[in-house]
């Protein structure tokens, strides 16, 4: 069975890459959020993985409001980024590890997880930015990644603790699959903020570092939210906070944190960073 | 304002569900557009013809003209594909999170640096 060796989660607000194009990385405002990276890329230049699960939400790359997937796989062997209109650069295409997705994917339908499949698929910040933050320069090329997106732009969207139930669904899979693979997991975005009405500018800095520790020590206590709850805790776009409810989902066996870090504001946003690593289950 | 429309139970927040949806349909997919360089080209060679191609109410051309985000909203278009709008106008999500508050940008800068540091 594949190895589910650990997991990251990060934020992926388009400001990040436009402060590494412009090499502000050791400004006053930036330097406490680049900070918190370097033993992440460490952990993942030691450990290798060959596989990374993805979990993001498209921002209005790929998925426009004419078909919009609840939740969406990547099956193909290759993404690519994509001019997303407010001038961040476009970065290198994206490795897939398309008989790993197809396996995950027909394991999910199975299951009761009805997910879009996608062979062709844009990727937009919310995978592409947190690729290039692990591996600057966008030395990324040698990972595989499986792209996971989640609708979090228009309601009905998921509930946390159906995101949950989708993690856990995909560590099933991937436990299931014969190989001797090595998976980590990202979940990206969050944490609180919102960028929408005269509410903009919410943020919740005690929600947000209480969301870090029940995700490592109590997860479940996290799927009592409902969406709405999360929008009126920490701001409309709080609800990305399901794609780290989603990473958590999938490791089933013993956590332990390794590192972390958590900066606010970041643009609008709180900005959390957590490196979990993962052995699986007997 | 929100706190007067039953169907946006969030004070100052415009959630994007089913109503938003249908009602900001030509709008968000103007903006869409937004993602070629061509269609901002087109834009804003013409912004009134563009407009027209995609079908926006008065009120939605008068929000795009004013360039008033919350109107824009108001109208149905989710913050996602505004974003792009206001990119074509070189904003970012600091310089609209301060024209929707209604504050100067330093004034938003140093209400996200209070939230941020748990002072408010």
């Amino acid at each position: 069975m594949a190895n589910i060796i650990g997991a990251v989660t990060t934020s992926h607000i388009p400001a990040i890459a436009n402060a590494m194009a412009n090499k502000a990385e050791e400004t006053p405002y930036w330097k406490p959020f680049f900070d918190g990276y370097p033993p992440v890329r460490k952990w993942l230049n030691d450990k290798k993985p060959d596989v990374i699960v993805l979990f993001y939400n498209d921002h209005g790359l790929e998925f426009f409001i004419d078909k919009k997937p609840t939740f969406a796989i990547g099956v193909a062997d290759e993404y690519h980024n994509s001019d997303e209109g407010w001038g961040i650069a476009t970065i290198p295409p994206v490795t897939g590890e398309s008989e790993l997705s197809w396996h995950i994917a027909n394991s999910l339908v199975e299951d009761g997880f009805d997910m879009t499949i996608c062979q062709e698929m844009k990727v937009d910040h919310g995978l592409t930015v947190p690729l290039s933050l692990m591996w600057p320069g966008n030395e990324y090329g040698h990972v595989k990644v499986i792209p996971v997106c989640i609708n979090c732009e228009q309601h009905p969207m998921p509930q946390p603790k159906r995101c949950y139930a989708l993690g856990q669904a995909i560590g099933k899979a991937i436990e299931s699959f014969d190989s001797d693979m090595t998976v980590a997991i990202f979940g990206t975005g969050g944490l609180s903020h919102q960028l929408d009405g005269e509410g903009a500018g919410t943020l919740n800095r005690k929600f947000d570092l209480e969301c870090m520790d029940k995700l490592v020590e109590s997860p479940e206590e996290l799927t009592t939210y409902s969406n709405l709850d999360l929008v009126k805790i920490g701001g409309a776009q709080t609800v990305e906070l399901n794609m780290w409810i989603a990473m958590r989902g999938v490791l089933r066996g013993k956590v332990t944190e390794l590192h972390r870090n958590y900066h606010a504001p970041i643009s609008n946003t709180g900005a959390g960073l957590l490196l979990l690593e993962h052995e699986m289950p007997n | 304002m929100t706190a007067n429309d039953p169907t946006q139970p969030v004070p100052g927040t415009y959630l994007f569900d089913g109503n938003m949806a249908k009602k900001g349909y030509g709008l968000n997919k103007m903006c869409f557009s937004f993602n070629e360089q061509s269609a901002r080209d087109e834009f804003n060679k013409d912004p009134d013809a563009y407009c027209a191609k995609f079908g926006l109410t008065e009120a939605q051309i008068k929000a795009i003209h004013e360039r008033d985000i919350i109107g824009l909203l108001q109208q149905g278009g989710s913050i996602y594909y505004v974003a792009k709008f206001a990119g074509l106008l070189k904003l970012n999500m600091q310089d609209i999170g301060a024209i929707q508050t209604g504050m100067s940008l330093e004034e938003f800068k140093a209400m996200l640096v209070k939230r941020g540091s748990g002072e408010e």
